[in-house]
C-alpha cells in the first residue's frame, strides 16, 4: 500500500504538470489580425532584422552592409522626424534549409523579427500556410504608393508576388548561363566566344573537350545532394529550352512526363551515358563545392550556373572567394546564352532561355510597428541603399536604375542584366513547388544511375501526383 | 554478443567468484524482509529527491513527446495549406510508412548500422580498451584516452570535415597513403564507411562507461580469483564480467538507443547514393524536414521507438536467463 | 607452445593492436592537428608550411569567444543540473523500492529519443513560446537536461546499486543521518558514474546545434556548435582556415574540463573499505 502511495504520488504529480501545461498551450496561439496604423505614431520603435547572413562568414558583405551602413542610415532618417528607433540584426551562417524551418517557426508564433529575408520559392509555402500577407493588408496605402515598384520590373516582382499580390520587396535578382574555360576550349580546337545554338552543339563541344585528360566536359547539375542546384541550374533552364514551363498558371496543372521532359532527361543521359560528365560528383554530398573547386582548378569544360557563380565562387578577390578563386577570371572564363533545345523551340518561341530567381524582404504580419518596418523596408530597398550594396558586393540589383549605374564595370553582370533578363523564366510561386523540384531531382539522380529516360520519367510522374494531386499533372 | 560465455559458465562450475560473493552474502547478518532503505532515507524525502528530476522531464521531455507522437497522427506540416487545417488522418500515416519499401529499406539499414558498429563494434571495443587501459602504463594510457576522447568530443560538423578530409576523392588522406587515387570510398561503400565511422566517434562513451564500472569490481574477489591460479582471461570471465554484468545492459541499451537515433552519418553520406545509407534518422529528416511531412516523421518516430522496444526487452530477457541460471 | 614464448607473442600481439588502434584514431584527426597552421587549407593534408596568420583571423572573427563562452555556460550548466538532479534521483529510486523503475527509467529514454530528434523540433518550439523561453538560454538548459535526464538516471542507478549495503548499514549503527550518509558515503563512491554522466552531458550539449539554434534568436547568445556553421565564405564554401582553427580552439576547453574532472575526482576510484 506505501509502495503505491509514493508511486501514486508521483504519476499524479508528474500527469498533473503535463495537464496544467496542456491547459495553457493552445491558448496563446491567437492569430491576431495585423492593423496597419498599429503604433503608426509611436516615438519609440523597436525593429529587429534578420537573414541569413553573417558578419565574417555567410553573405558577409550584406551583413555588413545591414549593420553598418542600412541601419545607422535608417535611425538617422528616423530620429530627423523625432522618432527613436532601435533596431537590431539577427544574423546567421547556417543552410538554407534550416534558416527557413527557423523562420517559419517563428512567423507561426509571431516571435521573430519585423522584416526578414526570404527566397523568392518559399513565397508560396508561406502564403500558403497563412505565416505571411499581402502587403496591402500589413502595411495599406503605402506599400502600393511607394515610388521604387517603377525601377522594378514586373518579371522581377513576380518572385515575391503570390495569386496577384505584392508581399514583400525583391532584393535581387540572377541569370543562369553557361560557363565555359576558354583555355580548355583553345586546347579542344573551340572558338574563345562560343555560343551554342542547340543542345546538340553543348554535346558536341563536350566530345571535343572530352580528348583532354583529366578533364570533365560538362557539368550540368544532377541529383539529389545538390537539392535545388540541380532544379534551377539544371533541370529548369533545359525545359524551359523545350518550350512548355514547368507550371502552367492558367490552368493549374504542372508537366508530368511530358515529351519536354523526357527530352531533357535524355540530354541528361547524353551528358553521363557518355562520359561527358561526372556521374560520382552529383551523387557525392560535397558535389556541387566539388565542381566548382573543379572549375576553378581548370578541370571542368562548361559549367551550367547563375551570376553568383561569376562573382563568388570565382571572383579574382581571394578574401572574397577563398580558395576557388580564379585570379585569371576575367580572361579564362567564357559565358555564353543557355540554348533552347533547337532554335526557337524555348519558350515563347525563344532561341535562348535562362531561369532566374532571388530574394526579397518581408515583413512579419504580427509585427508591433507595421508603418515603421514599411519605412524600413523602403529605405532598404532605395536606390541610395541598393547602390551601396552593390558597392559593398557587385550584384544584379531588383532596381533599373541600381544596375545600370554599378554594372558598367562588370561585363558578366552587365550580361546579364540587359540580355539574359529579359529571356528569362521564373519558377512558380506555388506552395508544392519544393516537393516538386525534390521529384525532379529524383528523376535526374535516376538517369544518372543509369535509368533510362522513360523510366525516370514515369517515376517523376508518379511523385508528382502525390505532391499536387493527380488532377493537377497536365495530360500528355 | 558479447555476454556469452561468461555467465553461462557460471553456473556450471563454482568458480572463485562464486566462493567471493557467498562470502559477502554470509556477512550481511540475520536475513529479514529485504529492506533497501539501509539510510533510512524514507519516502517523503524520496519523493523530495525524485521530484525536481520528475517535474523537468515531465515538462520538458514527456510533454513535447507525447504532442511528437499525436503529431503522427495528423497530416501535419510545418508550411503550405496543410500547415492551417489540421486534419486528422488516425493510422494513415503509419500504413503508408509501413507500406513504403523505402521505409523498409531504410529499417533494415539501420538494424545493420546499429549491430554493427554500436551493439558489436563500440561495445566491444570499448570494453577491450577499457580493460587494457586499466593496466596499461601511463603513457600508452594518455595517448589512448586521449585519441578516443576527441574523436567522441569533437562537434559533429568538425568530424565531418574530419572524414571529408579523410576519404575525399581527390586530396583524401587516406587515398594518399593507400596510393589509391580517386577511390570515392563513400560512394562505393556507404554503409561499411558509416559503420566504421560510428565506432570511431562513439567508442568513448563505452569505454568511459566500463572504465567507471571496473572500478566497482571489488578488489578483493580478483585476489581471490588471482590465488586460486585463475588466468587474466578466467578473471576477467568469471569475476569481472558478472559483477558488472548491470552495466554491460546498461550500457547496450544506451548505446543501442543512441545509434538507432544518431543522426550523424547524414553529414558524411547525406543517406548514400541514391539512398544506399539511408537509415532511418535520415528518413525523418527528409520527409519531416526537406519534404516538409512533419506528421508522416512523427509516425516513423514512433515506429522507431517500437523497435527499439522490442529490441530492449530482448536484450533484458537475454540477460536475465543469464542471471538466473547464475544464482542456482 | 611455452609459457616464455607464449607471452612474448602476447606483448607483440598487444602493441600491434595497440599501435593499429592509436592509428585508426589518429588518421582522421591529423587534418584538425595539421590544417589550422596550413598557409592555404583544403582538404589535403599537407604540409607545405607553418603558419600562424589563421589563428589572427580567427580572433578578429567577432563571433569565436563570445560563443565559446556561451557553449560553456549551456554546456556547464546543463551538466551540472544533470549530475545534482539524477545523482538524487537515482539515489531515491534506488533506497526506496519504486516496482516497474527500470521499465519506468527506459520508457523516458525512449520519449527522450523522441524528442533529440528532428520531428519534435515544433513542439519544443510551440511549447517554449508559451513559457516565454523563446531566446533564452535558460530554455536551452531545461530542454536539454530534460533530454539527458533519464539517461544520466539509468547510468547512476547502476553505480547507486552496487554501493555495498554494509557500508550505509555500518553507517547507520553509528548514528549518522541519512543527509549524511548521502553526503560521505554514497555521493564519494558514485563519483565514477557521476563523473562520466556529467562528461557525457557536457558533450552532449556542447555540440548540440539544432535546439540552440532553434531557440535563440540574438546570434550573440548562439553556442559554438552555432556558429561554427557559419565560417562559410560569401559564396557558401567552406573557409577551411576559419572552420579547422575554430574546431581546434573549440575542442580545447572540452579535453581540459575532461583531465580535470580526471584528475580530481577519477573514474577510477581507488582505495577505501573495501574488504
Amino acid at each position: 500500500m506505501k509502495r503505491l502511495s509514493v508511486r501514486a504520488r508521483a504519476a499524479v504529480g508528474g500527469i498533473a504538470a503535463v495537464a496544467l501545461l496542456a491547459g495553457c498551450v493552445g491558448a496563446k496561439e491567437t492569430g491576431s489580425s495585423s492593423d496597419p496604423t498599429a503604433n503608426a505614431s509611436a516615438k519609440e520603435v523597436t525593429l529587429v532584422i534578420s537573414a541569413n547572413d553573417i558578419k565574417g562568414g555567410k553573405n558577409a558583405a550584406e551583413a555588413a552592409w545591414i549593420e553598418d551602413v542600412v541601419i545607422p542610415g535608417f535611425v538617422a532618417a528616423q530620429k530627423a522626424k523625432g522618432v527613436t528607433a532601435k533596431v537590431t540584426f539577427n544574423g546567421a551562417g547556417v543552410e538554407d534549409e534550416q534558416y527557413k524551418t527557423k523562420l517559419e517557426l517563428n512567423l507561426r508564433t509571431g516571435s521573430g523579427s519585423d522584416v526578414f529575408a526570404t527566397d523568392g520559392i518559399w513565397l508560396g509555402e508561406l502564403a500558403a500556410a497563412g505565416y505571411v500577407k499581402p502587403l496591402d493588408d500589413v502595411v495599406g496605402k503605402a506599400a502600393s504608393s511607394w515610388d521604387g515598384w517603377g525601377q522594378i520590373s514586373e518579371a522581377v516582382q513576380q518572385n515575391l508576388t503570390f495569386k496577384d499580390k505584392r508581399y514583400g520587396i525583391p532584393n535581387g535578382t540572377d541569370g543562369r548561363v553557361l560557363y565555359f574555360n576558354k583555355k580548355l576550349f583553345a586546347q579542344a580546337g573551340l572558338p574563345a566566344d562560343w555560343q551554342p545554338t542547340s543542345w546538340a552543339d553543348i554535346i558536341a563541344a563536350g566530345q571535343a573537350l572530352k580528348g583532354i585528360k583529366g578533364v570533365t566536359p560538362i557539368q550540368v547539375n544532377a541529383g539529389v545532394p545538390m537539392g535545388e542546384a540541380t532544379t534551377a541550374q539544371g533541370f529548369l533552364p533545359l525545359l524551359a529550352g523545350t518550350g512548355q514551363p514547368l507550371y502552367d498558371d492558367a490552368k493549374g496543372t504542372w508537366q508530368g512526363a511530358s515529351a519536354g521532359v523526357k527530352d531533357v532527361l535524355d540530354f541528361y543521359r547524353q551528358v553521363y551515358g557518355q562520359g561527358l560528365g561526372d556521374p560520382r560528383m552529383q551523387q557525392d554530398k560535397a558535389g556541387r563545392d566539388q565542381s566548382f573547386a573543379e572549375f576553378s582548378q581548370g578541370k571542368v569544360g562548361i559549367l551550367a550556373e547563375g551570376d553568383y557563380f561569376w562573382r563568388s565562387i570565382v571572383c579574382p578577390d581571394k578574401t572574397e572567394c577563398g580558395a576557388t578563386s580564379m585570379p585569371d577570371r576575367d580572361s579564362v572564363v567564357g559565358w555564353a546564352k543557355i540554348p533552347a533545345n533547337s532554335p526557337g523551340a524555348g519558350v515563347n518561341g525563344q532561341d535562348f532561355v535562362s531561369v532566374s530567381g532571388g530574394s526579397g524582404w518581408m515583413i512579419s504580419p504580427k509585427t508591433a510597428f507595421p508603418q515603421q518596418a514599411w519605412e524600413l523596408l523602403a529605405f532598404m530597398a532605395s536606390a541610395d541603399m541598393q547602390t551601396k550594396l552593390s558597392q559593398a558586393q557587385i550584384r544584379v540589383s531588383a532596381r533599373k536604375d541600381v544596375n545600370d549605374a554599378t554594372l558598367k564595370g562588370d561585363p558578366l553582370l552587365s550580361f546579364i542584366s540587359e540580355t539574359v533578363l529579359p529571356i528569362t523564366t521564373y519558377r512558380p510561386s506555388d506552395e508544392h513547388y519544393n516537393e516538386v523540384s525534390l521529384a525532379i531531382q529524383q528523376a535526374t539522380a535516376d538517369v544518372v544511375n543509369g535509368k533510362s529516360p522513360q523510366e525516370a520519367a514515369a517515376t517523376y510522374e508518379k511523385s508528382l501526383g502525390e505532391a499536387v494531386g493527380a488532377d493537377h499533372v497536365a495530360g500528355q | 554478443m558479447p555476454t556469452t560465455s561468461p555467465v553461462s559458465e557460471q553456473g556450471q562450475q563454482a568458480g572463485p567468484a562464486a566462493a567471493a560473493q557467498a562470502a559477502t552474502r554470509s556477512t550481511r547478518g540475520p536475513t529479514r524482509r529485504h529492506d533497501p532503505d539501509v539510510a533510512g532515507l524514507g519516502r517523503p524525502r524520496a519523493l523530495a529527491f525524485v521530484a525536481p528530476a520528475l517535474l523537468l522531464v515531465s515538462v520538458f521531455l514527456v510533454f513535447p513527446a507525447i504532442w511528437t507522437l499525436y503529431l503522427g497522427l495528423l497530416d501535419y506540416s510545418l508550411t503550405g495549406a496543410g500547415a492551417q487545417a489540421l486534419t486528422f488522418v488516425g493510422l494513415g500515416n503509419y500504413v503508408s510508412a509501413l507500406t513504403d519499401p523505402q521505409f523498409h529499406r531504410s529499417l533494415y539499414l539501420t538494424l545493420v548500422y546499429v549491430f554493427g558498429s554500436a551493439v558489436i563494434g563500440q561495445n566491444v571495443l570499448g570494453f577491450l580498451l577499457a580493460w587494457f587501459l586499466s593496466r596499461a602504463d601511463r603513457v600508452v594510457r594518455s595517448v589512448l584516452t586521449i585519441l578516443v576522447l576527441l574523436a567522441w568530443i569533437l562537434p559533429g560538423s568538425v568530424v565531418a570535415f574530419l572524414w571529408q578530409a579523410l576519404l575525399d576523392r581527390r586530396n583524401g588522406t587516406l587515398n594518399a597513403l593507400l596510393g589509391t587515387t580517386d577511390q570515392a570510398w563513400v560512394l562505393d561503400h556507404p554503409m561499411w564507411v558509416i559503420v566504421i565511422f560510428n565506432i570511431w566517434r562513439g567508442t568513448a562513451f563505452s569505454v568511459l562507461l566500463y572504465t567507471a564500472a571496473l572500478t566497482s569490481v571489488p578488489r578483493s574477489h580478483l585476489e581471490v580469483a588471482r590465488m586460486a591460479g585463475a588466468s587474466s582471461w578466467q578473471q576477467l570471465r568469471d569475476v569481472v564480467l558478472p559483477t558488472i554484468r548491470g552495466h554491460i545492459l546498461t550500457n547496450t541499451l544506451l548505446i543501442t538507443l543512441w545509434t538507432f537515433n544518431d543522426f550523424s552519418p547524414y553529414l558524411l553520406t547525406a543517406g548514400g547514393p541514391d539512398g544506399a545509407s539511408e537509415i532511418l534518422p535520415i528518413y525523418i529528416y527528409r520527409e519531416a524536414i526537406i519534404g516538409g511531412h512533419l506528421g508522416f516523421g512523427s509516425a516513423i518516430s514512433l515506429l522507431l521507438l517500437l523497435t527499439n522496444l522490442v529490441i530492449a526487452v530482448f536484450y533484458i530477457r537475454l540477460l536475465r536467463t543469464r542471471s538466473r541460471g547464475q544464482e542456482a | 607452445m611455452t609459457p616464455v614464448v607464449r607471452s612474448v607473442v602476447a606483448k607483440i600481439a598487444t602493441y600491434v593492436a595497440v599501435c593499429l588502434l592509436v592509428v585508426f584514431f589518429a588518421l582522421p584527426l591529423l587534418w584538425l592537428a595539421i590544417t589550422p597552421f596550413t598557409p592555404q587549407p583544403t582538404y589535403r593534408v599537407s604540409l607545405s608550411g607553418f603558419t600562424l596568420d589563421n589563428f589572427a583571423q580567427l580572433g578578429d572573427n567577432p563571433q569565436v569567444w563570445p560563443s565559446i563562452r556561451n557553449s560553456l555556460v549551456l554546456a556547464g550548466g546543463s551538466a551540472l543540473v544533470v549530475i545534482a538532479l539524477a545523482s538524487l534521483a537515482a539515489y531515491a529510486l534506488s533506497r526506496v523500492q519504486v516496482p516497474g523503475r527500470d521499465q519506468l527509467l527506459y520508457a523516458l529514454l525512449l520519449l527522450s529519443s523522441i524528442v533529440t530528434g528532428t520531428a519534435a523540433m515544433v513542439p519544443i518550439f510551440l511549447m517554449l513560446f508559451q513559457l516565454g523561453l523563446i531566446d533564452r538560454q535558460v530554455g536551452v538548459v531545461l530542454v536539454l537536461t530534460g533530454g539527458l535526464l533519464p539517461a544520466a538516471i539509468f547510468i547512476l542507478k547502476d553505480f547507486v546499486d552496487s554501493i555495498p549495503r554494509s557500508y550505509e548499514e555500518s553507517a547507520r549503527v553509528f548514528g549518522a543521518s541519512a543527509s549524511q550518509i548521502l553526503r560521505h558515503i554514497v555521493l564519494p563512491v558514485i563519483r565514477p558514474g557521476m563523473a562520466t554522466v556529467g562528461v557525457w552531458a557536457l558533450v552532449q550539449v556542447w555540440g548540440n546545434f539544432l535546439i540552440p539554434y532553434v531557440l535563440l534568436a540574438d546570434p550573440r547568445k548562439q553556442p559554438a556548435a552555432v556558429v561554427m556553421y557559419t565560417f562559410y565564405d560569401a559564396g557558401g564554401q567552406p573557409d577551411f582556415a576559419l572552420i579547422s582553427t575554430f574546431a581546434l580552439v573549440y575542442s580545447v576547453p572540452v579535453v581540459v574540463l575532461y583531465l580535470v574532472v580526471n584528475r580530481r575526482y577519477g573514474f577510477a576510484f581507488q582505495g577505501g573499505i573495501k574488504g
